[in-house]
């Protein structure tokens, strides 16, 4: 005589399926670890004291802003978007001597970006994405890559592939240095607004 | 007339036999994607969006450091304060906690340590700029805002 099997109920399982899957949807939160990388110089302890070096007033780009977040590029106020921004440093970077008013080279010209203590942290990005914009695009340019791709490889420089292509659109010579180096300065900020 | 209602009999039906298997597997996706975080933040955090971001290639070499308004404002104010693992801390404790962070990585990784400022969109610059010192001195000078991807056009 066969006997009778037991049943688990089975009706309930996609309920019971779908309240996990809820809670997991609710919980996860997806790693965000993107952002804009730069490098902080040493601190000022360590660099020798008698350190004055010359730099011409052509080869400076002026940024500044404001404890309001009002913008000043060589020193004239600024209401343009980030991209003109943007294009105003590459014809500066990209000038070779061209303009007496604008930069020697690309390896002499700086961008100078000062800040207020009172500039908001918002401000402070939107600017430094576009001064990064325009050296991103210059490079990405001379690599004959898209931006997008440019940013992905220069996160990788361990891949050979992607050190030649970075080497190749910061233009690095044989001797090591880099024609068109991104000379960001990043100025300590005024005091005028904000403790 | 008579012709709809002939139609309006034709039963339909979804076949839901395999709707459990269908949650399953999202269930498993989103079992295995989720990450629970370990700290739990008091600080707003309302990041601010960029075009030109990068990535971090190692995890384990980012230190994570939050600036922002506390949430709690009527305990802690409403200055910007910066919160590192699940405690506030002061710009001057900021170099202990930068060695601290190198302790726990390998020697010859050490220089290579990236600080990951998640900063609110509100915060001023100084109290980042107080930061960006400390960091210099502590010599963590690989630093990462944190931002969002813009959209654009």
């Amino acid at each position: 005589m066969p006997r009778p099997t037991p049943d688990i109920p089975n009706a309930s399982m996609a309920d019971i399926a779908f309240l996990l899957l809820v809670f997991f949807l609710v919980t996860t939160t997806i790693a965000n670890d993107r952002g804009l990388s730069i490098q902080l110089p040493p601190p000022p302890e360590a660099l020798p004291p008698d350190m004055d070096v010359k730099i011409q007033e052509r080869n400076l780009f002026k940024i500044q802003v404001n404890s309001f977040d009002n913008v000043l590029v060589e020193g004239n106020p600024f209401f343009g978007t980030p991209n003109e921004l943007t294009e105003q440093i590459k014809t500066f970077v990209l000038n070779y001597g061209a303009d007496p008013n604008s930069s020697d080279s690309p390896e002499k010209a700086i961008v100078s970006y000062k800040t207020d203590r009172g500039t908001s942290h918002k401000k402070f990005i939107e600017i430094l994405d576009a001064v990064q914009a325009a050296y991103y695009q210059i490079y990405a340019d001379n690599a004959g890559v898209t931006v997008k791709k440019w940013l992905e490889l220069s996160s990788d420089l361990n891949d050979p592939e992607n050190r030649k292509l970075y080497d190749l659109g910061r233009k690095k010579r044989p001797d090591g240095t880099v024609e068109i180096p991104m000379a960001l300065s990043i100025a300590e900020p005024t005091k005028v607004g904000g403790n | 007339m008579s012709k709809f209602r002939k139609k309006a009999k034709v039963k339909q039906e979804i076949p839901t036999s395999s709707m459990p298997d269908v949650v399953f597997m999202l269930l498993f996706f989103f079992m295995v994607t989720t990450q629970m975080r370990e700290t739990s933040i008091n600080v707003k955090q309302q990041i601010p969006e960029a075009t030109m971001l990068k990535k971090l290639a190692r995890k384990s070499l980012v230190a994570y450091m939050y600036i922002g308004e506390p949430k709690k404002t009527d305990e802690w104010g409403k200055e910007p304060k910066i919160q590192v693992n699940d405690v506030f801390i002061d710009a001057k404790d900021i170099i202990q906690w930068v060695n601290s962070e190198k302790a726990k990585l390998q020697e010859y990784e050490r220089d290579q340590m990236t600080v990951s400022l998640k900063v609110d969109s509100d915060a001023k610059r100084g109290i980042i700029a107080d930061v960006e010192t400390e960091l210099r001195k502590a010599n963590a000078r690989l630093v990462l805002y944190s931002t969002r991807q813009k959209l654009t056009e």
